[in-house]
């Protein structure tokens, strides 16, 4: 079985509140000078791409990203250094404008440069826009079985079991390969720690970039995405916060004395 | 007139309350121009009272779907017969619950209709002929407007956004739609369901006590359940206490989680990363225990108590019980 994951780059999401601009020109998070990470999930994904590989489930992981080359080189050296086994970036110097659709549209047609995939991993969701679309778009651009919200995935044969969580409970989800699911986090797939021969090896891995205009094939269906985005603010937090203070049991009954007052309890 | 489809997802053989919260954000769009709201209820079966109910919320015309292959969590055929639905209804807008089915299901229906899309939408409303849509982006660090041009439009709406509207006399006509659905031709198939210790009533809880990395472990969440327990409510939790194993996922409150607006909203050893607070800030009274007197959730908090929180919801706990027995 062959898995590509698809990777993005985002500002590090655990940037304290100071550090948090949005640009009103691009209607987009001020990027500049800011620390990039793997968003959260999509690390969990090369996660169980990996350990599928070493349940000899996988022959290969490729990882997938879509960004300008040069700001993609940590995200690609890491994923190489996790044990991804080569990377392809699709060099787009307007990818962090780009919404999940428009994404989709892209990596839809690297995958189908890339021609040989059985599964392809995503993270659930991104850290920054949190549209969970790219899974399910991939899935109906790429004809394949679509699952998100997974936590573990079994190999069988022709097909994936997919532990998926739910918002009532777990569910086992047996989807036919190709299949696209998406990732999010449990104690089990914890991204691993590259060790230092791993970051050395890394290097030598092959890293393929495609110029975003070679991608010429892109799904009709997410050409024309009728969705622009007219604004973007930071609401101003109003609340002020009562500091209690004292041993803790005045605080316990300075706060009691508050809810009640407040009618909360 | 537009014409607004609502997906009125009853998988588990029940209608909730997030198909009336969807007809609440069929009227916000609306608004004062009107429009002819339409609800597709799916379900493995007919369920009593279902349609009328639906009626009474607002909805002109209700499409049943009823078939044994519509089961929890089965997206597949689920989309089959919204995708049937459209084509019966044609509408402008369509609006799905970002549940487990439904943040599948808005993505795949609008590639297949080449719809615009929009997902995990909390505000709605028309502005000329484009339809505005609000949602959080950046962990909830920041409110974006997106203006959808295109029709049809599919737009996923996050849970507890709308209200339910009140309900009316007026039903509305009630129509069966027939549709094939080959289970072996579904290529993502539920094979089993695991019903998790899910906390009671978490979304429904007026009061909600919830632990963070600070609680430590398992252990710690005894003394949050026992003074959720006196004030009958339910025990919630931010994301590293899920995904450690301190606690079962189904707790989890935030971006990624259960999004809840009790009357209160007690924070323990929760920094406040945006990711959490996204669930929470619809919270009327929110308290902060923590350690750390820096730590963001302060500047959500209406009252904040800094120190070990080993001692200080014992204390609480103490104080509540003394109030009760006098």
């Amino acid at each position: 079985m062959e898995i590509v994951v698809c990777l993005k780059q985002v500002v590090d999401p655990e940037l304290p509140s100071q550090e948090f601009a949005i640009d009103p020109a691009s209607r987009r998070q001020v990027r500049a000078g800011k620390a990039l990470v793997i968003s959260t999930y999509d690390e969990n994904a090369l996660e169980v791409a990996l350990q599928l590989k070493d349940a000899g489930a996988a022959s290969a992981v490729t990882a997938l990203t879509v960004a300008p080359a040069a700001e993609a080189k940590d995200a690609v050296r890491l994923a190489l250094a996790m044990g991804a086994d080569k990377a392809v970036v699709v060099d787009d110097p307007r990818a962090a404008l780009l919404l999940g659709a428009e994404k989709a549209a892209l990596l839809a047609a690297a995958l189908r440069r890339i021609g040989s995939f059985d599964l392809v991993l995503t993270g659930c969701e991104s850290a920054d826009w949190v549209e969970r679309v790219l899974a399910p778009l991939l899935a109906e651009a790429l004809d394949a079985s679509c699952v998100t919200f997974v936590s573990r995935v079994e190999a069988g044969t022709g097909r994936v079991t997919a532990r998926r969580l739910a918002d009532d409970g777990v569910h086992t989800v047996e989807a036919r390969l190709p299949a696209v699911v998406s990732v999010t986090s449990d104690e089990g797939n914890r991204p691993r720690l590259p060790k230092i021969r791993d970051i050395m090896q890394a290097g030598k891995k092959p890293v393929e970039t495609v110029p975003v205009a070679e991608l010429t094939d892109l799904p009709a269906a997410l050409r024309e995405t009728g969705v622009e985005v007219r604004e973007v603010v930071v609401p101003q937090r109003t609340t002020t916060c009562e500091f209690l203070e004292g041993e803790p049991a005045e605080q316990a009954a300075a706060l009691v004395q508050r809810l009640r007052a407040l009618k909360v309890v | 007139m537009p014409r607004i489809l609502v997906v009125a997802s009853a998988l588990d053989g029940t209608l909730g309350r997030s198909a009336l919260e969807l007809l609440g954000g069929a009227r916000a769009l609306a608004g004062d121009g009107g429009a002819e709201v339409v609800a597709a209820l799916l379900a493995p079966r007919m369920i009593d009272g279902a349609a009328e109910t639906l009626g009474r919320h607002g909805a002109a015309w209700v499409v049943q779907v009823s078939d044994a292959a519509l089961s929890v969590g089965q997206t597949d055929a689920a989309l089959i017969a919204v995708e049937a639905v459209m084509t019966r209804v044609e509408p402008d807008v369509v609006l799905v619950a970002a549940d487990t089915v439904g943040r599948e299901l808005a993505p795949r229906l609008a590639f297949r209709r080449q719809a615009a899309l929009v997902t995990e939408a909390m505000e709605l409303r028309m502005d000329g002929p484009a339809i505005l849509a609000r949602r959080q982006v950046y962990g909830g660090r920041a409110m974006a407007t997106l203006a959808v041009t295109k029709r049809p439009a599919v737009i996923s709406v996050k849970p507890r956004s709308f209200d339910a509207p009140e309900p009316a006399d007026a039903a509305g006509r009630t129509e069966s739609l027939e549709v094939a659905i080959q289970a072996a031709g579904l290529k993502a198939v539920v094979t089993g369901v695991a019903a998790e210790a899910a906390e009671v009533g978490l979304e429904e809880a007026q009061i909600v006590i919830s632990g963070g990395r600070g609680v430590g472990g398992a252990e710690g969440f005894k003394l949050l359940h026992t003074l959720a327990e006196l004030l009958g409510g339910a025990v919630g939790s931010s994301r590293p206490p899920a995904d450690e194993g301190w606690v079962p996922i189904s707790w989890q409150i935030g971006q990624t989680g259960k999004t809840i607006r009790p009357n209160l909203y007690v924070a323990v050893g929760i920094s406040g990363a945006a990711q959490h607070v996204a669930g929470v800030s619809g919270a009327r009274t929110i308290v902060a225990i923590n350690r750390d007197n820096q730590a963001p959730i302060f500047s959500l908090a209406h009252f904040g108590l800094v120190g070990d929180y080993r001692q200080i919801v014992p204390s609480l706990t103490a104080k509540l019980k003394e109030l009760k027995s006098t």
